[in-house]
């Protein structure tokens, strides 16, 4: 079902040519023939193999390594270890959020003094085939000293864990701890007085929470072509969610200048967060660079599930105090989080989104991002948020029971809104939330009487969206064909909207307007595709592109006319006299100007950038219908129904994909997928088989119910769409389990062991 | 060791190629054949990115040895568009937008074309458990299964 709340004022009411339809996108033939490249598919000329040796070990110091025989085997033409790599200094850069320690990236990407998690990088070789370089990294010695190693966060918060790093000195704790621990940082935040919150309340509600690092998940593994010349300059082809950030990253780590490193963006198959980092691009560049050969690198499946991401586990306490009217009068959360090998968990976010969807008058939330011997967290789709909501979403509905409140109505009395202050200090503004929990009271599903072992759960979220640094060039051909250049990856389909509001704005048609996604060296800066905020930051970069483009048509046709540049204006794809006054001329289409090109000024063409403010936050809200087997323990999703405020869909069908594709990996979360370790602090299921991504018969269609409240801040009212929708499920569906079964389970994934020990516990749990 | 010479027939091209012992039907068309539209998202035949048919049955080409080509008949994504024509299938993963990123695409329409070679009508859940051998993280696979049973509709004539 697709319905659609429009604001009656607001900018989703004017008349639209392209926005809002569903055109072919422009990359797409070449991914249903095979013919898009991705990060793997590129090949060079004399090019060499890179491969990684790894870790076989949770937690170990490297004594030394021995490199000669690998050296000496015919073949084989460079071998790096991490103390090849120049040292970074130890510091955080960048917003607190978001910020970067190179000191840790370095280490990340190869180990140094320590291996702290099994599959860490240890040492690299570039040879003439796979199978040489292969057989290279069974020739170089690592001597490790093994040590005693950590992987569950509150064991890692006990005073007798494992160290990863012996100088870790808690941040955001007054005074310093005098005692280092696996604790990097403290992070709190308070509105109003809780004490008394939880005094008013009639209902006090607390309960713990477990979920497990889950990965991204995405089908293509890491890959990336290096290829550097006898001058140190380099080119680099690769799969990332930002190929700015890449270089950044990869020029950084290996001490050259950024300008000396053009980054090509490969077609990137899938990141969800994941792609945002460097794994393989600096080891490849540095090989390349050594040898003077173009290295190409491809990391296995098994490297991806023990190396790169996951998102966090977290251990958590949340508590809720309502009033019988359902006012929620009072709320705490305590949220430990995983941050892998190095610090850098999305604690802070967690802290931050936790209660962001309500108004509460008394909030106080506190976060530790704490390290243990896993590979290092990498953000996946609205990073943080999903964790704190699975613990608020279900507290809420163990309150809403207790108070014998619909628990649609128990957030809708609660929903925040334009104006209403927020834990973390700024005060929403934007509408939007309240909007998704009237659409799901309006759905019929939601009264569709239930029958024995089913249950249905609601659950809400609430996501940040990004703004930030994007730019884009828009190009008018003689033939008055458009092209639209931006440095976004294009993930899911914004090469299309792109090309749609270029159309949009310019007055063509969509299929006259080319949209690439261009070189670190042909278009300006653009962060990485990641915090939704694509469709938002670069798309206000194309229309302004596209409206300074105008500027110049406009002045072309005044020439052409002889008349004030005031006296021409732009509507419908041609420039026109303001009034009968200024002459009678027949409007200059798009395509007539740019045929007097040459004669008019030359090239026609404009580039915008933009630091985007204004973005305009997600909410979500879901309910879901399960059916418990009572003798296996499994779920089955019977109905799920999503609704969103995306403010304005600029191509629905891919709007309507990201909020089926959060909700399925959301369901995955829930259900399945978790790491398990052994006792050794080995992943025992690094691998498809065993780590147990929802495949299309476990899942039923997802009905998505766009709700459009547009974001002032917008040429077009968007408001980015790509994560909150990973937020609500693993509530929604514990709380559907709750109602089918009487267990209320606080530990992710509710596997059917899991839950089939709570179905056969005495009293439930 | 020496490379094993392998003659072999992809999408209805004579094709000859060198290949060690150990590489794969993947890695061959990849490496060797610099057919890339093939992916490889596992190497151990949990995710279907690497689909191939031969012989007409539908496999994992990251489980077949290459030298296993020899004198067999294979087809991959490169042959699915006949003279510049896309095939129905990918026409209607194109128009329900049933790609996001697009890597499991070539392997979704390589075993979507073999479910419907076998069952021209099947119900969504036929059309589910068929390509559940096939991994998509992006979509949710919703916008697929339309795609597959849109472009059914029009192959049976309906």
């Amino acid at each position: 079902m697709l319905t659609r709340t429009r604001n009656p004022d607001g900018i989703a009411d004017q008349e639209m040519k392209v926005i809002g339809t569903r055109p072919v996108r422009p990359d797409g033939v070449p991914k249903v023939t095979g013919q898009a490249q991705y990060g793997a598919d590129y090949s060079a000329p004399g090019m060499l193999w890179g491969k990684i040796l790894r870790s076989p070990y949770a937690h170990a110091r490297i004594r030394s390594i021995d490199t000669s025989k690998a050296r000496a085997l015919p073949g084989v033409k460079a071998v790096i270890t991490g103390s090849d790599f120049k040292e970074q200094p130890f510091e955080y850069v960048g917003p607190e959020r978001v910020a970067v320690n190179y000191w840790h990236m370095t280490r990340n990407v190869m180990a140094r003094e320590k291996a702290l998690y099994e599959g860490h990088a240890v040492a690299a070789v570039a040879a003439i085939s796979p199978s040489v370089a292969e057989a290279a990294l069974r020739l170089i010695a690592v001597d490790y000293e093994v040590l005693p190693h950590v992987i569950d966060v509150d064991e890692a918060m006990r005073d007798d864990a494992p160290l990863l790093f012996d100088n870790m000195l808690t941040r955001g704790v007054e005074p310093p701890p005098a005692k280092p621990s696996n604790v990097s940082k403290r992070i709190e935040f308070k509105i109003g007085d809780v004490m008394a919150g939880f005094a008013a309340a009639d209902e006090v509600v607390e309960m713990n929470f477990k979920t497990a690092p889950v990965h991204q998940g995405y089908i293509e593994p890491h890959a990336c072509l290096a290829n550097f010349d006898a001058e140190g300059h380099g080119e680099l082809w690769s799969a990332s969610q930002g190929h700015f950030v890449v270089r950044a990253y990869t020029a950084k780590l290996l001490g050259m200048d950024i300008g000396n490193l053009l980054v090509h963006p490969a077609e990137i198959g899938g990141g969800f967060g994941g792609k945002t980092v460097v794994y393989v691009e600096p080891v490849a560049a540095f090989l390349s660079r050594m040898t003077g050969h173009p290295v190409k690198i491809m990391m296995s499946r098994e490297d991806v599930f023990r190396a790169t991401g996951p998102t966090s586990g977290a251990s958590m306490t949340v508590k809720i105090g309502v009033r019988k009217d359902g006012k929620i009068t009072a709320a705490t959360g305590l949220f430990k989080f995983q941050a892998g090998a190095f610090p850098g968990s999305p604690v802070m976010n967690a802290c931050m989104c936790a209660f962001a969807p309500y108004g509460i008058d008394n909030v106080n939330t506190v976060g530790y991002d704490v390290v243990s011997n896993r590979p290092k967290s990498a953000a996946y789709r609205a990073p943080g948020s999903p964790i704190s909501a699975f613990g608020v979403e279900s507290v809420l509905d163990v309150l809403a029971a207790k108070i014998g409140m619909d628990p649609l109505q128990l957030r809708l009395k609660n929903a925040a809104r334009a104006g209403t202050p927020t834990a973390y200090g700024p005060k929403h503004a934007h509408d939007g939330y309240a909007e998704t929990v009237q659409a799901l009271l309006k759905h019929p599903g939601y009264s569709v009487p239930l029958k024995k072992n089913q249950g249905r759960g609601v659950a809400s979220g609430y996501w940040f969206n990004g703004g930030g640094e994007s730019a884009a060039a828009v190009r008018i051909n003689d033939d008055g064909t458009v092209e639209v250049a931006t440095g976004s990856m294009d993930i899911g389909g914004s090469r299309a909207s792109m090309a749609m509001m270029a159309a949009e704005t310019l007055g063509v048609s969509y299929d006259r307007v080319r949209s690439i996604v261009a070189d670190t060296a042909s278009v300006g800066y653009n962060h990485v595709t990641g915090g939704s905020r694509v469709t938002f930051a670069t798309g206000i970069a194309v229309v302004n592109a596209c409206n300074k483009v105008i500027d110049d048509l406009r002045c072309r046709a005044a020439q052409i006319w002889d008349v004030e540049l005031s006296g021409v204006v732009w509507q419908d794809g041609a420039a026109h006299p303001v009034s009968a006054a200024i002459g009678d001329f027949a409007p200059l289409p798009l395509k007539a100007i740019a045929a007097k090109r040459a004669v008019t000024g030359g090239p026609i063409g404009a580039e915008a950038a933009v630091n985007a403010g204004g973005m305009a936050p997600g909410f979500a809200t879901q309910f879901c219908d399960v059916e418990v087997d009572p003798e296996t323990g499994a779920v089955k999703i019977l109905r799920f129904v999503a609704a969103q405020d995306v403010g304005r869909a600029i191509h629905p069908s891919y709007v309507e994909g990201q909020i089926q594709g959060g909700v399925v990996q959301g369901i995955g979360w829930a259900l399945n997928e978790e790491y398990i370790y052994d006792k050794a602090g080995r992943l025992s299921n690094a691998g498809f088989l065993d780590y147990r991504m929802p495949v299309a018969s476990d899942v039923p269609n997802i009905d998505v119910v766009l709700v459009e409240v547009p974001n002032p801040n917008h040429p077009f009212g968007v408001k980015g769409a790509g994560e909150v929708n990973i937020v609500p499920p693993m509530a929604a569906i514990a709380n559907a389990i709750w109602q089918a079964t009487g267990r209320r389970m606080t530990e992710l994934p509710m596997s059917p062991p899991k839950l089939l020990a709570a179905l056969d516990a005495p009293h439930g749990i | 060791m020496a490379k094993h010479h392998v003659m072999t027939i992809i999408n209805g091209n004579a094709t000859e190629f060198l290949c060690e012992t150990r590489q794969t039907m993947l890695d061959v068309l990849r490496d060797e054949l610099h057919m890339t539209g093939t992916k490889e998202g596992c190497g151990s035949g949990d995710c279907g990115a690497c689909s191939v048919t031969v012989d007409g049955r539908l496999v994992c080409s990251c489980l077949m040895l290459g030298v296993e080509a020899g004198g067999k008949t294979i087809r991959t994504i490169e042959g699915m568009a006949e003279g510049g024509k896309l095939h129905v299938l990918q026409r209607k993963f194109l128009e329900h937008a049933a790609l996001q990123c697009g890597i499991c695409t070539p392997g979704f329409l390589v075993a979507a074309r073999s479910l419907l070679e076998v069952n021209p009508d099947p119900t969504d859940e036929e059309v589910r458990y068929w390509l559940a051998g096939n991994l998509c993280r992006c979509t949710g696979y919703q916008k697929i299964v339309e795609a597959v049973q849109d472009a059914a509709r029009e192959m049976r004539g309906a």
